[in-house]
């Protein structure tokens, strides 16, 4: 049933793809490059902070390179994407793009020349953009740097390379349209929904997908993935043992130490460095509209009822471990154990349903951003065997969190320890 | 009991499990290669290889290397017959306190394992965990260049990283 | 290796070899002015060098019979290549091969008391007394020859320590007997022509490397002494806190511990093994309860708490009459606490046998420590020995000296063992004595040709030296049961100075007025951290140089030349600006640009000029150092390679500070305590390149190396920024967090 349904949608995409290729939409002609004096200073600094609300720079830049010139590559489970340069400069950037057309690509998603985008763009959130933002980030691209740099091609299989698809895709997945504010609610609570469901596009990484990538409307904010972490539901019922706080949120948001979950890692690492750099009124709004959503502790699991499977020698070789990889961070009674060696019973990694986050948090470790103090884990992939890591991750779920051992532990460790091979083998230029 | 190999030797010991590999390293086997830095896994002064890998040794317990094999500073060469990483860091006069160097040439050792050719970028990457304070690293990358068989001087790896 | 031999060795058995010509050599320093770094002795005695408080040969130079040469030096080696460059020197002047000579270094069992390691003063003060020791050696050991020879000195050749003439040669060995050095050295000494030079001036390699880079006992971390065992300190939660309560008696059953020590305020753990030592040591710091305890100040007022607290005034500039006409401009520039940082923690073996102590340490200064040592164990200071073994680079006062009493007063709990000591992360972090905090406010007037015709310029401090002179400079001695005061820091005076050391500009002003103000209060706990103010008043003053540039319209570069007549000073900053490709240099887009500073380090010094290209990433707030290039002026260069590494070093140390670190804090406590909470320049980070051109100027005094490039690289990436941005910071560090919001301002 559930493949004739896919099926079905497959034929209507492609089909919408025809038409929409027959009725394409049309280029905007292009502008002489504005001068960056004709922008004022205000519209500018309000561009440059609504551009770190979308976290732009996360992924139009690669890793060391120019701000904003694109080549970041972005795995999805069809291919791999590379982000467009979006400096102004004229022949490989945007920087003959008018206003309209700028607007036009965030909010429809179509380049200057009518091309449908890839929804790694996400404009399926951005449509909610008000045209006074979109201005401002208009002023603040085009008084960048312009760089000359032309985007690699993306690595996709036929169909998927054909962009008309898209237009199909979109039939289906896209609704185009502004943010409507709710008359109820606050006006930071608004300012908050217009930011998460639109230019922060939370819901990108912490909506779940459906077989074609669209995010799952009716299960929005609860829990999705991105770049082979768990992001964690933020709506609903949440597995963490400890409740958020206003202040706790905010500064988790901010990228600081929260003792209470733990610090943004992974993908929420770039995110968290952004909203650092924003007013706090901001900040203070995503907080306001995301806390009430969520409810925390509700969703942990019940504790495991025998330690049996995982007792007896398992349980004393991990805390054995523990003792000697672990403690001199985590343990309450070290010395070193400050802001950032937390208590591991509290941590959402270790207390979530899937594996993946504490996987990464292992092998991966996590480094503060360049010359900034933060949470340092090292990364230990060289130093555990995957039975290691078994047995130190159940001795952890038993000990600190009271569950049971996880059941994707050991198709996670492959997988991760897969993708840093690959990371290594072919870093970002 | 413990049983593992340390530059391709047996060793065994009685030492509680839980005890990290350094402290085994520097007071069972009296190896000075490994220091002690931080303990924390944020300095690389104890790096040493695990199964041919750059590990921090202060992070890892007996417990852990029950049939591995470790290889410290002292198992790439000795000061008569130094081996080709040392000879590279000797070469370029990389040290000025010198007492991050064993955890650097370690280090190195682990990536040329893994990549015998590395890029300017891979070799910086590479080397990020672990710290000097004395501010030899221009000196510790031309080591490295120069143990990677590439030419060793920071004006050629600039022209490298501007070519990418 | 002496150091090594054991604490059975006694002072006889090392003194008294056969045949040496050392056995009458006085330990005691002829004045009793204790040489510190800060203090600036140097140079004040007839004789050269550390010769003025040694006046005795054999107190440098010990032949034996077998033609084996010792040379002694009170200096240690800190990582900076001294062993190396002081064997070149003896060796040259000796005429003897490289690999003859033996030094042996700081221990106050066996060398001379050279006060302190410290401020680039090894090479002007041991260099130059084993310069001219080595040259009056020879001397007169050729004319010794000659006697018996009967020749006449100039009929004589000197081949590798053989003297050879009328178809005879007698090696040295043969020419020393008891007490020929024995002599005092004279004022002049017959120094080689430097053109006839073989080994200094040669990049000879350094000696300690290969062992360091194969695993050989290198550091004092390494030394290991039978019976052993080791021990861990745990700390109160801030200055000044009292432990409360404590229950023992579980650490005490934990496996291997040996004794739980609790004197006064201090609380530490013996044990047998180093990892059961730090087991022992958590679960006693989650024991100790701790009472009261002194509020830090606020951070982010930190700099008015500094203006406000009591200071003491002197001006120590003041030229012309004041009040040039002019364009007036000013600025106040402000540097955070900073960190020595070493890689390795601080770390010391004490050991009591009988009623005599030995201590190795890595400590700047075994004199002043064992005394202070001598002083807190209630020992007399001659039954105290400390051998100084290398540690960690340490970059001036850092843990030390209080690891070495950590060891100390732990060894006198278990006589008869010897204990190690080492400090935790956390340890080096929170307690070290860190680099003070200053501010500085400049005032300037630029005149219609250009050039500046009046400065004045304040700074505050508060003090950079609080070196162990007697016990209560000692973390352990402030915390026993029966406790020493801190003695009352002083301000070190000029020239050299110590918050104030290169404030005053080595430029020609016609009108100048520099005050220092000497805050002798520590809000945080300080002492000496490599170039002491010196980093701090080079930021300042070469980016006020950079201001008046710009409103002058000059280039950076010219318009220092225009105030500059020092040639050397000037050769310095023409060789940057060339090398670097200064007036043809062209900027790449935004965010590129380049700058320069220069200074002779306490004005009488190194020195030093450093021109750097940067690119600023705005979005990330990151300074990326793409080049850097330096040209430095050391006097005789002994080894280019060794003022090269220490320069190059110096500049990516200083990149770090400048750009990255402050030490972090609350009114509670520290907060800086490992490398997560105090980040430092790592790899991805470091220059793109670096290039250090040595000016050799043979036959001239040395003038040390090692401090001279912190404040010009510090001035250099904050012009550079200014450079590339149009926007000036005047606030150390420029962090990631302040470069986003001074563009975005
Ligand atoms: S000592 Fe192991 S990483 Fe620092
Ligand atoms: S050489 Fe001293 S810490 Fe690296």
């Amino acid at each position: 049933m559930k493949i004739l349904i896919s099926a079905l949608v497959v034929i209507v995409v492609l089909a919408g793809a025809a038409l929409a290729y027959a009725l394409g939409p049309s280029a905007i002609a292009t502008v002489e490059r504005p001068m960056p004096e004709s922008f004022s200073g205000a519209e500018v600094k309000r561009g440059a902070e609504l551009a770190r609300l979308g976290y732009c720079n996360t992924c139009h830049t690669v890793r060391g390179g120019d701000p904003y010139a694109g080549g970041y590559a972005i795995e999805t489970s069809f291919g791999t994407i590379y982000s467009t340069n979006i400096t102004p400069d004229e022949e490989t950037g945007i920087g003959r793009w008018s206003q309209e057309a700028f607007s036009r690509s965030l909010r429809e998603g179509l380049d200057r020349e009518g091309h449908h985008l890839y929804p790694a763009f996400p404009y399926t959130h951005f449509t909610k953009l008000t045209d006074q933002d979109a201005r401002a980030l208009y002023a603040f691209f085009m008084t960048r740097t312009p760089i000359r740099r032309s985007p690699r091609e993306n690595d996709l299989p036929f169909p998927l390379n054909w962009r008309p698809v898209l237009a199909g895709w979109k039939l289906f997945f896209f609704d185009s349209g502004r943010f409507e504010p709710d008359g109820n609610a606050s006006d930071t609570v608004n300012h908050g929904a217009y930011l998460v469901e639109g230019l922060s596009h939370c819901g990108a990484c912490h909506t779940p997908r459906n077989f074609l990538q669209a995010e799952k409307r009716d299960d929005f904010l609860r829990g999705g993935e991105a770049e082979g972490w768990t992001a964690p539901a933020i709506a609903g019922d949440l597995p963490t043992p400890k409740g958020w706080t206003e202040a706790g949120l905010k500064s988790y948001l901010t990228g600081s130490f929260t003792a209470d979950h733990g610090v943004a890692a992974g993908p929420m690492q770039p995110v968290a460095e952004n909203l650092a750099a924003v007013p706090a009124a901001d900040v203070e709004a995503i907080a306001a509209y995301v806390l009430p959503k969520m409810r925390s502790g509700a969703g942990k699991l019940a504790p495991a009822a025998a330690t049996s499977e995982q007792g007896g020698n398992g349980n004393d070789e991990g805390r054995v471990l523990y003792a000697g990889l672990c403690a001199s961070c985590h343990e309450a009674s070290s010395p070193a154990r400050r802001a950032h060696g937390m208590n591991l019973a509290d941590s959402s990694a270790l207390n979530e349903a899937t594996s993946r986050n504490f996987v990464n948090f292992v092998l991966a470790g996590v480094q503060p951003p360049e010359g900034r103090a933060g949470s340092f884990m090292p990364a230990l992939a060289g130093s555990l065997t995957d039975e290691q890591l078994t047995v130190l991750a159940a001795y952890l779920r038993h000990a600190k969190a009271g569950l049971r051992p996880w059941d994707d532990l050991g198709k996670t460790i492959s997988n991760v320890r897969e993708t840093m091979r690959r990371a290594d083998a072919e870093p970002q230029r | 009991m413990t049983r593992f190999t340390v530059n391709d030797r047996p060793f065994s010991t009685e030492t509680d499990v839980e005890t990290p590999l350094l402290y085994v390293l520097r007071n069972e086997l009296e190896l000075n290669g490994a220091k002690f830095g931080c303990g924390l896994g944020q300095c690389g002064a104890c790096t040493v290889l695990l199964d041919g890998e750059a590990v921090f040794s202060c992070l890892i317990p007996l417990a852990a290397l029950e049939g591995r094999n470790v290889t410290t500073l002292e198992g790439l060469g000795t000061i008569d017959d130094p081996g080709p990483v040392q000879a590279a860091f000797i070469e370029e006069q990389a040290a000025q306190c010198g007492y991050c160097i064993p955890g650097m040439i370690m280090r190195t050792q682990g990536m040329l394992n893994r990549n015998p050719a590395p890029s300017e970028r891979e070799i910086r990457e590479h080397l990020n965990p672990n710290l000097c304070r004395c501010g030899t690293h221009m000196r510790i990358l031309r080591a490295a260049r120069r143990a990677a068989g590439k030419p060793a001087g920071d004006q050629a790896a600039l022209a490298e990283r501007s070519a990418t | 290796m002496n150091a090594l031999s054991g604490p059975a060795l006694s002072r006889r058995s090392l003194l008294g070899g056969g045949g040496a010509l050392i056995l009458s050599f006085s330990l005691a320093p002829r004045s009793a002015l204790s040489q510190s770094e800060e203090a600036q002795v140097s140079g004040t005695g007839p004789l050269p060098g550390s010769l003025s408080d040694f006046p005795y040969l054999d107190s440098w130079i010990r032949i034996d019979e077998d033609d084996s040469i010792t040379v002694f030096t009170g200096k240690a080696e800190l990582g900076q290549g001294i062993r190396t460059a002081l064997i070149q020197v003896a060796a040259e002047q000796l005429d003897v091969d490289f690999s003859r000579v033996v030094l042996e270094t700081a221990d106050t069992g066996q060398t001379p008391n050279e006060g302190y390691t410290a401020a680039s003063h090894s090479m002007s003060e041991s260099g130059t007394a084993i310069l001219n020791a080595a040259a009056q050696v020879r001397a007169l050991l050729i004319a010794r020859a000659a006697d018996q020879l009967g020749l006449s000195a100039d009929q004589l050749t000197v081949d590798d320590g053989v003297i050879t003439g009328g178809g005879r040669s007698l090696s040295y060995g043969k020419l020393v007997g008891p007490d020929v050095l024995h002599v005092q050295a004279q004022p002049q000494s017959p120094i080689k022509d430097p053109s006839t030079n073989r080994i200094i001036g040669k990049a000879v390699r350094r000696i300690d490397i290969p062992a360091k880079l194969t695993g050989a006992v290198a550091y004092v971390q390494d030394l290991r002494l039978p019976g052993m065992v080791h021990a861990r300190v745990v700390r109160p939660p801030v200055y000044g806190a009292r432990l409360t309560g404590i229950d023992t008696s579980e650490v005490e059953t934990m496996p291997g511990v040996v004794q739980v020590i609790r004197d006064g305020n201090y609380l530490a753990v013996v044990a047998r093994g180093e990892f059961q030592a730090i087991q022992a040591m958590r679960a006693l710091a989650a024991a100790a309860e701790w009472g009261g305890g002194i509020a830090l100040p606020e951070k982010t007022e930190i700099y008015d708490v500094l203006k406000r607290l009591p200071s003491q005034e002197s001006v120590i500039q003041e030229k012309g009459s004041g009040g040039g006409q002019g364009t007036r401009i000013e600025a106040a520039y402000h540097r955070p606490y900073q960190l020595h940082g070493s890689i390795g923690p601080s770390c010391a073996v004490g050991h009591v046998d009988g009623d005599r102590l030995t201590v190795w340490s890595h400590t700047q200064g075994v004199y002043p420590d064992r005394d202070a040592i001598a002083e807190m164990v209630r020992m007399p200071p001659e039954n105290v020995r400390v051998i100084h073994m290398e540690g960690a680079g340490c970059y001036g006062h850092n843990g030390a000296d209080d690891a070495a009493a950590d060891a100390a007063l732990i060894a006198t709990k278990v006589p008869g063992t010897p204990v190690r000591v080492q400090w935790m992360r956390e340890d080096e972090h929170r307690f070290e004595p860190y680099g003070s905090a200053m501010v500085v406010e400049a005032s300037a007037a630029l005149g219609e040709s250009g050039t500046i015709t009046d400065w004045v310029y304040d700074v505050w401090s508060t003090p950079h030296s609080t070196r162990p002179g007697s016990a209560g400079n000692l973390l352990a001695a402030n915390l026993i049961a029966d406790p020493f005061q801190a003695d009352e820091p002083i301000s070190i005076p000029q020239p050299a100075g110590g918050g104030d050391r290169n404030a005053v500009p080595g430029y020609d002003f016609p009108n100048s007025r520099v005050t220092k103000h000497f805050i002798r209060s520590m809000p945080l706990r300080v002492s000496a951290m490599r170039s002491l103010g010196a980093y701090m008043n080079v930021f300042a003053l070469e980016s006020f140089m950079d201001e008046l540039a710009l409103k002058a319209g000059a280039d950076p570069v010219e318009f220092r030349l225009k105030h500059l007549s020092d040639p050397r000073a000037r050769d310095v900053v023409t060789t940057v600006a060339d090398r670097f490709g200064w007036s043809d240099w062209k900027r790449k887009g935004p965010g590129h640009g380049r700058g320069f500073a220069y200074a002779r380090y306490k004005n009488l010094a190194v020195y030093c000029a450093v021109a750097l290209e940067i690119e600023v990433e705005r979005e990330a707030g990151l300074v990326r150092i793409l080049r850097a290039v330096a040209a430095t002026d050391s006097g005789q260069a002994v080894n280019p390679d060794g003022i090269r590494n220490q320069t190059e070093g110096g500049i990516v140390q200083s990149a770090s500070w400048t750009l990255y670190e402050e030490v972090d804090y609350s009114t509670d406590e520290i907060l800086s305590r490992d490398w997560a909470s105090y980040p430092i320049m790592r790899f991805p980070a470091v220059p793109g390149a670096v290039e250090v051109h040595v000016i050799d100027r043979p036959g001239e005094p040395f003038l040390g190396t090692g401090e001279g490039s912190q404040g010009p690289t510090a001035a250099a990436i904050a012009n550079a920024f200014a450079d590339a941005t149009g926007r000036r910071i005047r606030d150390l560090p420029l962090s990631p967090e302040k470069i986003r919001r001074t563009l975005e301002a």
